[in-house]
């Protein structure tokens, strides 16, 4: 769905054909790259070395996670992360990391960049792993067993991950 | 005497006969009046008068540092939102960045990675663009029913501003984007890092790094020193305090664009990537929570926009819908920017429904809401557009009416 447009390749092969005009700008240091290569991609890439178990993730969760979602994910300042699986079109969807988000990925970055909500960034790679791999067993994604890694993580998934589609508008007459 | 300035023997004459005539003429009443009280001095930056009392709204919030403020819509004149009454939507705080420190840096899958200072950015050929920014959940409310009460808190996520800055294209070429890049992806410096993936066709036809907001640099809450405009775009993907363009080959299906901003559809599919604004319109004078005074003549008022060009015709009703007529369209009318819309109206105590209906140039007619849920159903809380319709009572107070 997200393919190259035969503009956009144009475009590109016409810019890449350019060189620069106003020479400003130096190349990033290592330490720019490392400080700004956190995103991660849903195939995986930029997922860092480390692992983390369920119940690490168990552990990890009631002391950083449960006072803002509540001991079992289920919501309370932050948002509900469990349940609603089914619910997506019905008249009361809940969307949840289990129910809604397309790509395990996408909660790894998230928690990764964003939480907790007051001091994020927080959390090392292997705590990410372990957090992660804990609400997606809560949500029945993964046995109690498995191990989150770079590996595994993007092997899983969701699942929505089917349940997104592009932008057709304008779509009223 | 001749054009130019007058001599000095010049002026005191003038000085003499106006002089002479008012004390010929005022005498008793110029000794009976108390001197004039001075104003206040000169100031280094300006304020507004203490009078005026327009402010943001904001919901009450345990967490204050996330959340949205409304813009007071129904106090605006003009096109152009004051910077200090622009909408915010914020995830983690407001960052506050030192711009000799501030860098970007544009990496991955270009020839050339770069960092660049902000001074560096400001020696790049610049532009300057009248916009409007629209949140990607204005009138989220309205999907639902009760439907919101005024229109600073139903259609208040929406600003206009002047911004200044550096085209996206520029600083690409600039980079050598490589030939299978097709995504940038945007990062900004606050706490949360927040993130979205931007098609690089966007980037290509009109993207902004912008620094300039309204005459002065923008505001810290707007992204100070350095924002992504992606004009007619969603206000999430305008990226604040930015600091990286990653160009990769795909989206990275950031928390952002997959769990929030997709529109859920009856089915239970969600739209995803639904970047435009689309034609909207809304009268905000007479708007709900105001009151007419008296009867007689008012000048109806309110703002259209559209995120794919130029609003090309505004129709309001005053009798529920059962006639449209087309409003004057305030001059100058800019793609992609707030227009205004005048229409002049006698109240005359009757009990009526008002509305406006916007279309843009590319003949899209904004919907009703009905027309909106019949496809989209009540659940996909973004990307509203509906028209609004207020009810002006016959004791000219003004409410909010479900169409």
């Amino acid at each position: 769905m997200w393919k190259l447009s035969a503009m956009l390749l144009a475009a590109a092969a016409a810019l890449s054909a350019q060189s620069p005009r106003y020479g400003v700008g130096r190349p990033p240091t290592p330490e720019e790259i490392r400080e700004l290569g956190s995103a991660i991609a849903p195939d995986g890439a930029g997922l860092p070395e480390g692992a983390g178990t369920v119940a690490a993730g168990r552990e990890l969760f009631a002391a950083q996670c449960a006072r803002c979602h509540g001991p079992k994910g289920e919501g309370d300042v932050g948002a509900t992360l469990v349940g609603g699986q089914g619910t997506l079109r019905t008249p009361r969807p809940l969307k949840t990391v289990g129910s809604f988000w397309p790509y395990a990925t996408t909660l790894w970055d998230y928690v990764n960049r964003a939480m907790p909500f007051d001091r994020p960034g927080l959390l090392k790679p292997p705590e990410v792993y372990a957090a992660v791999a804990y609400v997606l067993n809560l949500n029945g994604i993964i046995e109690e067993d498995r191990v989150m890694d770079a590996t595994s993580l993007p092997k899983v998934k969701m699942p929505n991950r089917d349940g997104f589609v592009a932008d057709p508008r304008p779509d009223i007459r | 005497m001749k054009h130019g300035r007058p001599n000095r023997r010049q002026l005191l004459q003038m000085g003499a006969a106006v002089g002479g005539s008012l004390l010929a003429g005022q005498k008793a009443l110029a000794l009976e009046t108390d001197p004039r009280k001075l104003g206040q001095p000169l100031g280094p930056y300006g304020e507004r008068s203490s009078f005026e009392k327009a402010v943001r709204w904001t919901r009450e919030s345990k967490t204050p540092e996330t959340g949205s403020s409304f813009t007071p819509l129904h106090d605006s004149v003009g096109i152009l939102t004051p910077s200090s009454l622009h909408y915010e939507r914020h995830h983690s705080g407001i960052p506050t960045i030192d711009p000799a420190k501030h860098r970007l840096v544009v990496h991955s899958l270009v020839d050339r990675p770069l960092s660049l200072s902000m001074a560096e950015i400001r020696r790049l050929p610049s532009l300057t663009r009248i916009l409007v920014l629209e949140c990607g959940g204005n009138s989220g409310s309205e999907w639902g029913t009760p439907t919101g009460a005024d229109v600073q808190r139903s259609y208040g996520l929406v600003s206009g501003s002047e911004w200044t800055g550096v085209p996206l294209s520029l600083l690409l070429a600039e980079a050598g984007v490589q030939p299978r890049a097709s995504w940038v992806i945007a990062e900004g410096a606050d706490a949360c890092r927040m993130m979205r993936s931007i098609p690089l066709a966007k980037a290509m036809e009109n993207s902004l790094l912008a620094y300039g907001q309204n005459g002065e640099a923008m505001r810290p809450s707007q992204g100070y020193p350095l924002r992504l405009i992606n004009p007619g775009w969603e206000g999430n993907t305008n990226v604040k305090w930015l600091h990286s363009l990653k160009l990769t080959e795909q989206p990275y299906m950031a928390r952002d664009e997959t769990s929030k901003y997709s529109d859920l559809m009856p089915d239970g599919t969600a739209r995803i990537f639904t970047y435009a604004m689309e034609a909207k319109s809304v009268i905000t004078f007479p708007s709900g929570g105001q009151t007419l005074p008296t009867r007689g003549l008012y000048e109806l008022t309110g703002l259209a926009w559209s995120g794919r060009g130029r609003i090309e015709r505004v129709e309001v009703t005053t009798d529920g819908g059962r006639t449209w007529v087309k409003a004057e369209l305030q001059e100058p009318r800019l793609p992609i920017a707030l227009t205004r819309f005048r229409l002049a109206w006698r109240f005359e105590g009757q009990d009526t429904i008002i509305a406006s209906r916007a279309t843009d140039e590319t003949g899209y007619v904004q919907p009703t809401r009905a027309a909106l849920i019949a496809v989209r159903g009540t659940n996909s809380n973004y990307h509203y557009n509906g028209i609004k319709f207020w009810n002006v009572r016959a004791d000219g107070t003004v409410k909010n009416v479900e169409a």
